[in-house]
């Protein structure tokens, strides 16, 4: 079980220095960055709380204490997942309005231009 | 038949075997008509030959979906101040001696569309089974949702008025719009008639659904179907809507 719980810990430890080495080269904005560095603190302390997850294990009515942890993670990554759809759905419907405004503006730019083509 | 104020639109997406023989069939008909090919990022010279044969063409810069080119055309039509905008596809599927007929339709019964429906002299549905099953199902599911039947929900040849483009510049379904227009329409009161067309064989190309991607359409029209029921509900209890 402790050994479970290392691994992670040293997962958690990997997340953040990922996500510090994309933001430095920035291949992450700081705002995006937020949730997966709170996703990794979250991991890295909860596998580094025996007590609290034997409370929660115990608490939700589960055997054991990786169970929780488990749980906990899943919870996590779900909350971040959910929070980067919506990120991703704002993104997409803002590049659909400016990609039609740029076409509409481009289109009457063009007939502005062959009408004043046009004129004697 | 008089076609002022009236903007053909044609969306089109790699259809360079098909657009010329289109639009020149629609120029050829009706010379005063405007014609706009809105071109949805193709890769092929889908643009270029529109143009060649005498359409005006809004290129979009990016691929946003049937939805989103169709919707960048209404809002263009709406912009320059269009009354009636009649939609075909660009495979030559839709037959343009068809189009007084809509808009007739529009203009005499007040409604806001008009769906060109295929006439049973014009065959079965030219489609393979799985999306068969589906327009049967959406038939099925949309009867009770629009209080009337529909015919054909997926068609793509329908005319529109000035009041249904303003709702459509604003809201519009993006990837598979047909269907949702037609509940985006009926939540706002609005009324839709049916008209039986002679549709054709496509010039060219081949249909973007392919079997598999008919399973992926049912699960995401159908969500989208009762979104669109329940986001208008929901501002409906908030405040009625207007006409």
């Amino acid at each position: 079980m402790d050994r479970l719980f290392d691994i992670l810990a040293i997962l958690a430890v990997v997340l953040i220095i990922v996500v510090l080495r994309s933001l430095r080269r920035e291949h992450i904005r700081v705002e995006h960055s937020v949730s997966w560095l709170a996703a990794a603190i979250t991991l890295l302390v909860l596998s580094r709380s025996h007590r609290l997850l034997a409370q929660a294990a115990a608490y939700i009515g589960l055997e054991s204490e990786a169970a929780a942890l488990m749980l906990g993670i899943l919870a996590v990554f779900l909350g971040v997942f959910y929070r980067f759809s919506r990120i991703v759905s704002g993104l997409k419907d803002m590049n659909i309005t400016l990609t039609q405004r740029v076409a509409i503006l481009e289109y009457k730019l063009h007939q502005q231009n062959e009408e004043q083509q046009a004129k004697p | 038949m008089s076609f002022q104020e009236t903007l053909l639109l044609i969306p089109a997406y790699n259809e360079e075997g098909a657009i010329t023989r289109v639009v020149a069939e629609v120029r050829a008909l009706y010379p005063e008509l405007r014609i706009l090919v809105a071109d949805d990022c193709s890769t092929d010279n889908t643009a270029d030959l529109a143009r060649a044969a005498g359409a005006r063409v809004l290129s979009l810069p990016c691929h946003l979906g049937l939805g989103g080119c169709v919707q960048a055309g209404y809002k263009l039509a709406f912009g320059l101040g269009y009354e009636t905008v009649i939609r075909i596809d660009g495979d030559g599927q839709h037959n343009p001696t068809d189009i007084p007929r809509l808009l007739d339709v529009l203009r005499q019964t007040g409604c806001e569309m008009v769906i060109g429906v295929r006439a049973k002299e014009s065959g079965g549905l030219q489609t393979h089974f799985v999306r068969k099953i589906g327009i049967h199902f959406f038939r099925f599911i949309l009867r009770p949702i629009l209080g009337r039947p529909v015919s054909d929900p997926t068609s793509g040849f329908v005319a529109v008025n000035r009041r249904a483009l303003a709702v459509f510049s604003r809201s519009f379904p993006l990837e598979y719009p047909e269907i949702e227009t037609l509940v985006v329409l009926q939540r706002r009161q609005f009324t839709f008639e049916e008209v039986p067309c002679r549709m054709r064989q496509r010039i060219a190309g081949r249909s973007s659904i392919t079997a598999l991607k008919s399973v992926y359409y049912v699960i995401h029209v159908l969500l989208g179907v009762f979104v669109n029921i329940l986001r208008f509900d929901g501002r409906s209890r908030k405040a009625p809507a207007k006409r």
